[in-house]
């Protein structure tokens, strides 16, 4: 884990695959204010690209890092915007 | 679209301050719009889905809520059997075919029996189970929630003797060709599933 930025939300959705990690990813920025950050639980492999890929495809969030810590992928994402 | 650009009035005559005023704040307003239209960088997608066997189902759904997710516009425009994925009572008794599907693993001659395609359904079920991916229903509805406009054919639902009251509150109905027509031409991806 980072200690470069705060975590403000974690959202944790272990257990669920595409497209579930994206769509609820999209749902709980949505509810933060710019410049706060969400920590993402997975256990979905194809998260790292997913959320890669809709990260730099959409407006107002920039993913911070990613991390793969046994069987659990952790996202980093921050609102921008 | 209007090109012309009068420099003076109707009868030859240098136009007033006030007129030339009014014609620039008209101008200004139609180069805003365009810019508008230009500069709004918003994908927009559609999709056909006419299909309505459980393993087609998917597909357009994940696309259209993963895009939403993106911000996308989506519009589905579901025809024929694909009416069936935004029929409440049918959406959720989806049947794969175990007939003539190749990646079925039994023969020609088994799949035909009674009750197969209730058999792979139910296996391809508990498979999405155990993977912990959605069902449909969840995604008919976060796809709504995300403001995907699933859209029902008009004349299939007529063709198919269903009611308006049928669907999933929230999808759109009244709808035709050319209104798919319409968005597919404005669309940056279309798909017919």
């Amino acid at each position: 884990m980072s200690d470069e930025f705060d975590i403000t939300e974690t959202l944790d959705v272990k257990g669920a695959s595409c497209p579930m990690p994206v769509v609820k990813t999209k749902s709980a920025i949505d509810d933060l204010a710019e410049g706060e950050v969400l920590e993402v639980l997975a256990t979905d492999s194809g998260s790292m690209s997913d959320l890669d890929g809709w990260a730099t495809g959409t407006d107002g969030v920039e993913l911070l890092e990613q991390v793969e810590d046994g069987d659990i992928y952790k996202h980093y994402v921050q609102k921008t915007a | 679209m209007s090109t012309d650009t009068p420099s003076a009035g109707a009868d030859g005559e240098p136009m007033s301050e006030d007129a030339l005023q009014e014609r620039i704040e008209e101008l200004e307003e139609k180069v805003a719009s365009l810019e508008t239209e230009v500069g709004d960088d918003q994908k927009k997608m559609t999709i056909v889905a006419t299909q309505g066997t459980f393993d087609m189902a998917y597909p357009p759904l994940i696309l259209a809520s993963t895009a939403a997710a993106f911000g996308w516009d989506v519009v589905v425009f579901h025809t024929f059997w694909g009416l069936d994925i935004l029929h409440e009572e049918k959406s959720s008794d989806l049947k794969l075919s175990a007939v003539g599907n190749p990646n079925m693993p039994m023969p020609n001659a088994l799949a035909a029996l009674p009750g197969m395609d209730r058999m792979a359904t139910r296996m391809m079920e508990n498979k999405i189970d155990e993977n912990g991916t959605a069902t449909i229903e969840e995604l008919i509805e976060l796809s709504l929630d995300q403001g995907v406009d699933l859209q029902a054919c008009q004349m299939t639902i007529e063709l198919m003797e269903y009611d308006e009251d049928d669907f999933y509150d929230g999808v759109t109905t009244g709808v035709g060709a050319a209104t798919a027509l319409q968005h597919m031409a404005e669309s940056d991806i279309q798909l017919l599933v």
